[in-house]
């Protein structure tokens, strides 16, 4: 264990398998809250820091609860109310800590019991980073680890693409592509050119 | 509404994905090849028909407040049982899907059909609304599944992954077959648009749909405008000719 593991991780989380542009995760909030950037970087930390906090639980959940008594199964349905309160409870937290952080990050952390990227995460750290032999601190580094990078990633695109779209909204689209289509387009040209940091590892 | 309108409804006219855009992720992830965009349907269409059919016969024991985590623990019991069954019946599906078959719990398409419609419908309309609507779900997959198989490999493929009613993988439909009349050995996939297979391929693909439907749209909306706007001009040419008309008789009966 050393650190290239984690800045590997945290490379490849975050440019090579970005979570947009690649594993298609979290396309409601991309296509939904992109179209001001303000909006789009409230968003964007609301996700970072649910995802590190719900990645660490589930991956503890998993590896010292649902493993240890035979019953990984049900995993699906442990995650997605882990998740829901932990929402909840992270909105509470706020609430009550920090006036400032809650009027910045509030509106957006209800919206995330529903992001697919938060449950996409958490199983991804199962299937890729869990084995029966790791020990579970290593483990649980390399889940937030991959947890921060898969949100810096996110933030990254969806900042990007609110630029991107402020811009469109002046330019002079065709009537038929206006919206939706012309941004999914957009999202696919810029797909196209994350495509091509692959080779960086 | 009746029971037919209820299960057509899903097919175009409340298209999830073309007109509401609901449940992108699986849209633009799982879509490939036709096979896998028909997997996935066919895993939405039954968790969807079930999660509606216990929604409405349970709803009447479910408090207001705690509904969507209710409907959630519904949804995601559900999941887990087709991705068990599906990991048994079709691996090749199962590893091709991945993660998608556990996010089947966070589609928009399926919590929203529980709250807007199973919740306040009877059993057998949810149902029957269940399997519209995963239908369409399942139409507007293949047709994004058709058009980025054929522009990447020039063909469909049908056995890849789902193994059932043929023994070896079969090609459905291939450029091959027609140019292969005029000429020999001419392998269509060597000259394949391979970027619609990948990542940008499928937000290409899913934007050119899109922008095809807003086309059909605007133009349908044109025709109504101008419709109505002949409509207005003849109402005001009647009104205008009735005017003309009693004022010529005010004139008459004036001249007497």
């Amino acid at each position: 264990m050393s650190f290239a593991i984690f800045a590997t991780a945290i490379i490849s989380a975050m440019l090579i398998n970005n979570v947009i542009l690649m594993q298609f995760l979290g396309i409601c909030p991309f296509l939904g809250v992109s179209k001001k950037s303000s909006a789009a970087i409230g968003m964007s930390a609301a996700v970072l820091f649910v995802m590190v906090i719900a990645s660490a639980v589930t991956y503890t959940l998993y590896d010292l609860v649902l493993y240890q008594y035979g019953i990984p199964y049900i995993s699906t349905i442990a995650f997605i109310l882990v998740i829901a309160s932990l929402v909840q409870f992270v909105e509470m937290f706020i609430k009550k800590t920090s006036k400032s952080l809650y009027k910045s990050l509030g509106i957006y952390l209800p919206l995330i019991t529903t992001n697919c990227a938060i449950l996409g995460v958490s199983e991804g750290n199962i299937t890729n980073i869990w084995t029966k032999t790791i020990p579970y601190w290593e483990g649980l580094l390399i889940a937030v680890t991959t947890a921060l990078g898969t949100g810096l990633g996110f933030g990254l695109i969806i900042f990007a693409f609110s630029s991107i779209r402020e811009k469109l909204e002046a330019s002079n689209v065709p009537d038929a592509w206006k919206g939706v289509p012309i941004s999914l387009v957009v999202a696919g040209i810029m797909s196209l050119a994350f495509l091509g940091l692959a080779g960086i590892i | 509404m009746s029971k037919k309108e209820n299960f057509l409804k899903g097919f175009l006219k409340e298209n999830p994905i073309f007109v509401f855009l609901l449940g992108m992720c699986p849209a633009l992830a799982v879509t490939a090849t036709f096979e896998t965009s028909l997997g996935m349907g066919l895993l939405v269409v039954f968790v969807l028909t079930s999660s509606n059919i216990v929604v409405s016969a349970v709803k009447k024991w479910i408090p207001h407040d705690v509904r969507t985590p209710a409907y959630i623990v519904i949804i995601a019991t559900f999941v887990t049982v087709v991705g068990m069954v599906t990991e048994a019946y079709a691996l090749d599906l199962y590893l091709a899907l991945g993660v998608f078959i556990p996010l089947i719990v966070v589609n928009c398409l399926i919590l929203g059909r529980a709250e807007a419609f199973a919740s306040k419908n009877t059993v057998v309309d949810s149902a029957i609304d269940g399997i519209g609507m995963g239908l369409g779900f399942t139409f507007a997959l293949v047709v994004i599944g058709i058009l980025r198989e054929f522009l990447a490999t020039g063909g469909i493929m049908y056995g890849v992954y789902l193994p059932f009613f043929v023994d070896a993988p079969i090609t459905i439909f291939s450029l091959d077959m027609i140019i292969n009349l005029f000429t020999n050995g001419f392998v269509i996939s060597d000259y394949g648009l391979k970027v619609f297979s990948l990542p940008p391929g499928a937000f290409i693909a899913l934007g050119i749909i899109l922008a095809v439907f807003q086309f059909k749209k605007a133009r349908k909306d044109r025709k109504a405008a101008i419709a109505k706007m002949e409509r207005i001009a003849e109402l005001k040419r009647v009104a205008l000719e009735k005017k003309k008309q009693a004022a010529l008789k005010l004139a008459k009966a004036g001249g007497k």
